[in-house]
């Protein structure tokens, strides 16, 4: 909100503003406006996010190696826009692939909350769907779900580049939706 | 034989007649393979027979620390190579339940000091001199050792 718009709003206090806002929030809700801009905005937002997923790039074991394959020329994941981003900062999606040890379970939560929102989480694999081989281990995690809120799971051991690609193109569709339910005024 | 030359390509029943002049009771080779040499030794003299091991043997390279929980004791083996002429000697040391401790080779191979740390959290093996005994692969947070026959999964129960 552009705040030289309104410049009576500066000089209020916390509690005033804060009614003032709901007040001219739920002015633009009841009026339609939020509707009509999400309507509008949306496929634009959706359109940019899903063709530039930028994951974490961040290989915890061998399927890290199916990432890899699947960046490489065979596959080429960049056709999707798929960049791997080195900073948890300029990614939207963390992508786990590999056993989760408890040792780098508080790692895998920092990172997840360093993310910015909107934010999607991917697990790739047996290990990070379910502990996979570790199954009752005294070390593993049994499936990222226990730490973190999943959105795509890549079944497989390992799970292969083009089952990776292929859970990437159900995280498009889901990323369609996610902008099609509106994120205007929505924080 | 000559204890104290160096030989750099020991043949199996040279390293055997060499410890056992060396070290007498100590050290009970039990049994000798190509380029394998079996022995077992007592829980005081690992040190100096590893020292030896090293530097008059030239065994460079240390592979394995590992424990064996045997119930009854606990026991400690080591895999070391010699490079030059591909030779693994095992050594074997029990460990008495009632007294955890074992003096740490970590000085003589630096490469023990992982396998080393390792040992020690998945049994509970203390490696006295190692220059930092923490936990490895599991949190700090662990008060169990994971390796122990007394250790029962969920599943196990």
């Amino acid at each position: 909100m552009d705040m030289s718009l309104y410049p009576h709003a500066v000089a209020m206090s916390a509690e005033e503003f804060t009614t003032w806002s709901s007040a001219m929030i739920n002015d633009l809700l009841s009026a339609g406006t939020k509707k009509t801009v999400d309507k509008l905005t949306g496929p634009i937002w959706s359109w940019a996010m899903k063709n530039s997923m930028h994951p974490l790039h961040w290989g915890l074991a061998c399927c890290a190696l199916e990432m890899a394959a699947a960046s490489a020329p065979r596959f080429d994941a960049e056709r999707y826009g798929m960049i791997y981003r080195s900073s948890p900062r300029q990614t939207d999606i963390l992508l786990v692939n590999g056993w989760i040890s408890k040792k780098i379970r508080p790692e895998i939560r920092r990172l997840y909350e360093q993310i910015p929102n909107p934010k999607w989480v991917v697990a790739m694999g047996e290990c990070a769907i379910s502990g996979g081989p570790w199954y009752d281990s005294y070390n593993t995690v049994q499936g990222l779900d226990q730490i973190l809120p999943v959105d795509v799971y890549i079944p497989g051991c390992p799970a292969r580049p083009d089952a990776m690609i292929d859970g990437f193109m159900l995280l498009q569709k889901k990323i369609d939706d996610y902008f099609a339910r509106g994120v205007f005024l929505e924080d | 034989m000559d204890t104290n030359a160096v030989y750099q390509k020991p043949s199996e029943d040279e390293i055997k007649t060499l410890l056992s002049e060396k070290f007498g009771d100590s050290v009970q080779v039990t049994k000798t393979e190509t380029r394998r040499v079996y022995a077992i030794v007592k829980r005081e003299s690992i040190h100096k027979v590893c020292e030896y091991i090293h530097d008059n043997l030239t065994f460079e390279h240390i592979s394995t620390v590992i424990g064996v929980d045997m119930v009854s004791n606990m026991r400690v083996v080591y895999h070391i190579n010699n490079y030059f002429n591909g030779c693994v000697i095992e050594l074997t040391v029990d460990v008495p339940n009632e007294d955890l401790h074992i003096a740490s080779i970590s000085d003589i191979w630096v490469g023990g000091n992982w396998h080393e740390r390792e040992t020690w959290e998945l049994f509970g093996i203390f490696f006295d001199g190692h220059p930092k005994l923490e936990r490895l692969l599991t949190p700090d947070t662990y008060e169990f050792y994971p390796f122990r026959k007394s250790y029962k999964m969920r599943g196990q129960e």
